[in-house]
């Protein structure tokens, strides 16, 4: 089987600073993967790679048969593909839960309205948002707008979720919420690349475990790594987790 | 100083006080329609990352900006008619409306969109939106609420401004001002009477403006909050 996110020795500089020194990694179908490390071991910056937000200086990156390295690419056919949510939820204010939802499949994939509106519905369902279709985005809770942020990556059917810190900004009973829609997600056989300080969520619920440190793919493992690090700087790093 | 008022000898002129009400009035609605869409797609050329775009949009508007308006006008009118193109004086004049109003709206629209937080515009690139698309559907409606204010202040100066068009004797309010005083020689009257009609077309400008503010921006309507 092949791997559908594929980095190959990436590396990636802003400016003068090297922020990815050789990152490697393969992301089969149906797997979800957390990316963990400290703030700047460059985790963000591999994920916004992965969906060319960020272009690299060198190495290959191959997404859903897509070559993401190529500057060539058709980048809209990519980001079709490939769904990505953020920290900082990046809703459209002026829109309703319901039109946010709506925008992308009317104006990037040509549905109908009602086609669309559907697909809303469903998306909203499946983070239990139903109700709250013609709220604005303001009148919602921190973890009600990511959840919505999450049905509108949904709404695109895409093949890979990628996930950049989306819990960072909320208190633990919102950012409990938002896990769930996310394990949910994985259990229902979606591809994802989560990069989370959420020790807990890495180690129920994601297949591997990826730690980065000072730009490098340090540890790779499953659930027990986190347990047993085979690397100081994983120890170190896990000596935080309480 | 003694000075009788006289509004009496001013009265068989109301019909032309309207006209020219009308004609200022009409005027004004043109560039305005016309400077908003000259002006949006000039602050999207100047915020182009077509370096030649950019700088051609952001030379047109300092050009605007840096000269009268007068003599805008007579550079349109008198120029081009010097140069073979003739203009009727109310074409002229509106040409001359939404080539300078159209600078402005550039720069007050594009303040705007810069404040477009870049989360929403990486956001909707993630979902394979195109530019045009961003900008319809994500930059342009939140950057005219964010500056409307701005903008619909910039549009009543503008419809003061026609004044400056009687130069070249188009028949608006002043124009027509000038006209009745002349041949009353009521000009204290007559200029009090104008003033008066200035004042009343601002309101019903304002009030058109805070409607349309209303019809466009549906969540400020339901929410009440700004952006």
């Amino acid at each position: 089987m092949s791997a559908v996110i594929e980095l190959k020795d990436v590396h990636k500089s802003f400016g003068q600073v090297e922020v990815l020194k050789g990152v490697s990694l393969a992301v089969e179908r149906g797997e979800a993967i957390a990316v963990i490390g400290r703030s700047g071991s460059g985790k963000s910056t591999a994920l916004r790679c992965v969906n060319r937000l960020e272009t690299i200086q060198s190495g290959e990156i191959n997404v859903c048969g897509h070559p993401v390295h190529d500057p060539k690419l058709d980048v809209r056919k990519l980001r079709l593909d490939v769904g990505i949510v953020f920290q900082s939820y990046n809703l459209f204010p002026h829109l309703t839960v319901e039109e946010n939802i709506m925008l992308a499949p009317v104006t990037v994939k040509k549905l109908r309205k009602a086609e669309a509106r559907a697909l809303a519905a469903q998306a909203l369902a499946r983070v239990g948002l139903a109700e709250k279709a013609q709220s604005y985005p303001e009148q919602l809770s921190g973890g009600q707008q990511q959840r919505v942020a999450i049905a509108r990556s949904l709404a695109m059917q895409p093949q890979v979720m990628l996930f950049d810190e989306v819990t960072s900004a909320l208190d633990p009973e919102l950012t409990g919420e938002v896990l769930r829609v996310m394990e949910d997600l994985a259990k229902g056989g979606m591809t994802m690349l989560v990069v989370t300080h959420e020790m807990g969520f890495a180690r129920k619920v994601a297949d591997r475990i990826v730690y980065m440190h000072q730009g490098r793919v340090w540890e790779v493992g499953d659930g027990s790594m986190l347990a047993n690090p085979q690397t100081p700087e994983l120890r170190a790093f896990m000596a935080h987790d309480l | 100083m003694k000075y009788k008022f006289d509004f009496g000898a001013l009265a068989e002129y109301w019909p032309q006080f309207v006209d020219g009400a009308l004609l200022t009035l009409e005027m004004t609605v043109l560039s305005t329609v016309s400077g908003l869409v000259v002006g949006t797609l000039v602050a999207i050329g100047r915020r182009s990352e077509n370096k030649l775009l950019s700088r051609l949009c952001g030379a047109y508007v300092e050009t605007v900006r840096n000269t009268p308006f007068l003599i805008q006008l007579f550079f349109i009118y008198f120029g081009l008619a010097s140069a073979g193109l003739r203009l009727p004086v109310v074409v002229a004049s509106v040409i001359a409306m939404v080539f300078n109003v159209a600078a402005y709206t550039a720069e007050i629209v594009r303040a705007g969109m810069d404040a477009t937080p870049r989360g929403q515009l990486e956001a909707a690139d993630s979902l394979g939106m195109s530019l045009p698309q961003i900008y319809w559907h994500i930059i342009l409606r939140p950057a005219l609420e964010r500056v409307y204010p701005a903008l619909t202040g910039q549009y009543i100066l503008m419809m003061l401004s026609t004044s400056v068009t009687s130069q070249i004797s188009a028949e608006e309010l002043t124009g027509i001002a000038n006209n009745i005083q002349s041949n009353t020689f009521r000009s204290f009257e007559t200029f009090i009477v104008v003033a008066g009609i200035y004042l009343l077309l601002t309101l019903i400008l304002k009030a058109g403006f805070w409607g349309l503010g209303l019809a466009l921006f549906t969540r400020r309507r339901r929410l009440g909050t700004s952006l």
